[in-house]
C-alpha cells in the first residue's frame, strides 16, 4: 500500500534481475569474455603474432573455462534465479507463437506473445548452457591428454574448434540483441525495467 | 496518488496465483520443458560429434582443403582445420635478423666450434624435400617443399666427439629451444632449413633459418634457430617440459596417430 502511493504505477519502474542473478550474469559474462579473446589469440594468426606469450594465454583461457560453470552454481542458492530457470525451461503455447512469427520474420508485437522471457531468450539460455558444458567436456579432453585413450583428443579438439565459431556466433547475436534494446540492458545492469518495456516486450510477464 | 484502480493482482501476488487467476494469460511456469530438451540435446550431439569425429573431420578437410584453393579472402584459413600454417610463439615479440646480422653457432662437445652467417648457409650443399608438415594441435599442411643444409652437414664439421649424445637447439627469441638425440639429429630428413614453400624463410615462418625435422610432430622444428649445442643427454625443451612427448614421432608420440610424414 504505501510502496504504491511512493511510486504512481504509470512510471515505476519493475524488478526484474536482484543482485544475485547480476552477479551471476556480470561474472559469467567476465569469464566467457576472458575464453573467447584468449581463444582469439590462440586461433587469429594476426592477434597471435600481437600478442605472443602462448603459455599465458593458454593458462588463461583454461581457467577461465573452467571457472565458467561457477557463478551459475553459485547462483542456484538464490530463489529468483532458481525460478527464473524454472521461466526459462518451460515453454507455453505463446512461446510456441512467439517462434512461429521469429521464423516468419513478422516483427510484431501482436505475434511475439512474451512472459518474462520470450521463446528465443529460453533457446538461447538452454543451448548456450549446453554448449558451454561441452566446451567444458571437450576442453578437459585436450589438457589432460594422458588420462584418456588416444584419438580422443583429436575429436574433442575437432568438435571444440568447430563449436567455439558456434558460440562465437551465438554470443555476437545475444550482443547485438542486448546492444539493439538500451532498456533491457538497463534491466540487467540496475535490476529494474519501466512498466511500459516490460508491457510492450514481455506483456505476459506477471511480475 | 493512484488516481486509477490498479488491475486487480497486476502487481501483488506470486505469478502462480495471480496466473490462476486469469486463465486467459498463458501460465509461464507450465508447460513443455523444452528448455531442459534443448539443454540435454545440445550436450548428446557434442558428445555424438566427439565419437563421429574422425569421418567428420576428414570430410571437413578434404571440403576446406579444396575450398581454401579457390579462396581469395582467405578467411577458409580462419576455420577449424582450413589448411594453412598458424602462428605459434611463446614470447612477446621475436627481433628480426637478416642477412647481415643472424648467426648461428655450433658448440658444446665439438673440436670446431663455428659461427655461420647466411650467406655461409647458403654456400653449403641445399637438399630439397616436400613432405607433410603435421601440427601435434591437430592441422596439418600436405607437400609442404623445405630446403637448407643438413644438419648432418654441420654436425661433421663441427667433429662431434665420441662422449657426445644429444643436441640441443636454441633460439634468438629468447626462450624457444629443442633436443634430439644424436642419431635422430644426423637423419637424412633433419635439415636447417633456410627456404620453406620455395620462398625464403619470412620472419613468420621463423626466418631467416629454422630447424626442420620432417619425422617429427611441428614443434620440433624451432623456429629463429641461433644455437647449435651438442650434449651428453637430451635435456627436455620447451613445449616438453609443459607435457610435449620429447621423442616426437609424428603417429607414434603425444597420444595421437596421424600418418607418419617421413
Amino acid at each position: 500500500m504505501s510502496l504504491r502511493a511512493e511510486a504512481p504505477p504509470a512510471t515505476a519502474r519493475i524488478p526484474r534481475f536482484t543482485p544475485a542473478e547480476r552477479w551471476v550474469h556480470r561474472t559469467t559474462a567476465l569469464l566467457m569474455g576472458l575464453c573467447v579473446v584468449t581463444a582469439a589469440v590462440l586461433y587469429i594468426p594476426e592477434f597471435a603474432q600481437l600478442v605472443g606469450r602462448r603459455e599465458l594465454v593458454v593458462r588463461v583461457h583454461e581457467w577461465a573455462g573452467l571457472a565458467l560453470p561457477v557463478p551459475v552454481l553459485a547462483g542456484l542458492a538464490s530463489r529468483a534465479f532458481r525460478a527464473d530457470l524454472r521461466h526459462l525451461n518451460r515453454f507455453g503455447p505463446h512461446d510456441r507463437r512467439w517462434l512461429g512469427a521469429a521464423l516468419r520474420r513478422d516483427r510484431s508485437r501482436r505475434s511475439r506473445p512474451a512472459a518474462k522471457f520470450n521463446a528465443g531468450q529460453k533457446i538461447y539460455a538452454a543451448w548456450i548452457a549446453g554448449a558451454t558444458l561441452v566446451m567444458l567436456g571437450t576442453g578437459l579432453l585436450m589438457w589432460f591428454t594422458h588420462l584418456t585413450p588416444i584419438m580422443w583428443r583429436t575429436s574433442a579438439t575437432f568438435v571444440h574448434d568447430w563449436l567455439a565459431l558456434t558460440v562465437g556466433v551465438v554470443l555476437a547475436g545475444h550482443i547485438g540483441m542486448a546492444l539493439g534494446d538500451p532498456e533491457a540492458r538497463r534491466g540487467m545492469r540496475t535490476g529494474s525495467v519501466s512498466r511500459e518495456w516490460a508491457e510492450r516486450e514481455h506483456r505476459l510477464w506477471r511480475p | 496518488m493512484n488516481p486509477e484502480p490498479p488491475e486487480p493482482a497486476e502487481a501483488a501476488g506470486p505469478p502462480e496465483r495471480s496466473e490462476a487467476a486469469r486463465p486467459a494469460g498463458p501460465p509461464a511456469e507450465r508447460g513443455a520443458p523444452v528448455g531442459r530438451r534443448v539443454f540435454l540435446g545440445t550436450l548428446a550431439l557434442g558428445a555424438l560429434g566427439v565419437v563421429a569425429a574422425p569421418p567428420l573431420q576428414r570430410g571437413m578437410e578434404a571440403f576446406l582443403g579444396s575450398a581454401a584453393d579457390k579462396d581469395p579472402t582467405g578467411l577458409t584459413g580462419l576455420l577449424p582445420n582450413g589448411g594453412g600454417f598458424r602462428y605459434y610463439s611463446v614470447t612477446s615479440s621475436v627481433p628480426h635478423r637478416n642477412a647481415t646480422n643472424y648467426r648461428l653457432t655450433v658448440d658444446g662437445l665439438v673440436d670446431r666450434p663455428a659461427g655461420y652467417t647466411l650467406a655461409d648457409l647458403r654456400a653449403l650443399p641445399q637438399t630439397r624435400m616436400v613432405r607433410d608438415v603435421q601440427c601435434v594441435t591437430g592441422w596439418r599442411v600436405p607437400g609442404t617443399p623445405f630446403e637448407g643444409v643438413r644438419l648432418s652437414t654441420l654436425l661433421d664439421a663441427a667433429g662431434v666427439r665420441a662422449e657426445a649424445g644429444a643436441v640441443r637447439f636454441t633460439c634468438f627469441d629468447g626462450a624457444y629451444s629443442e633436443s634430439l638425440t644424436l642419431a635422430q639429429a644426423r637423419r637424412a630428413d633433419v635439415l636447417v632449413a633456410l627456404r620453406m614453400q620455395d620462398k625464403d624463410l619470412g620472419h613468420d615462418h621463423g626466418g631467416p633459418v629454422r630447424l626442420y625435422v620432417a619425422p617429427m610432430y611441428f614443434y620440433k622444428s624451432a623456429k629463429w634457430l641461433s644455437g647449435i649445442t651438442v650434449t651428453e643427454k637430451v635435456k627436455p625443451g620447451y613445449w616438453e617440459e609443459r607435457g610435449y612427448d620429447v621423442d616426437a614421432w609424428v603417429g607414434r608420440s603425444n597420444g595421437r596417430d596421424d600418418e607418419p610424414t617421413s
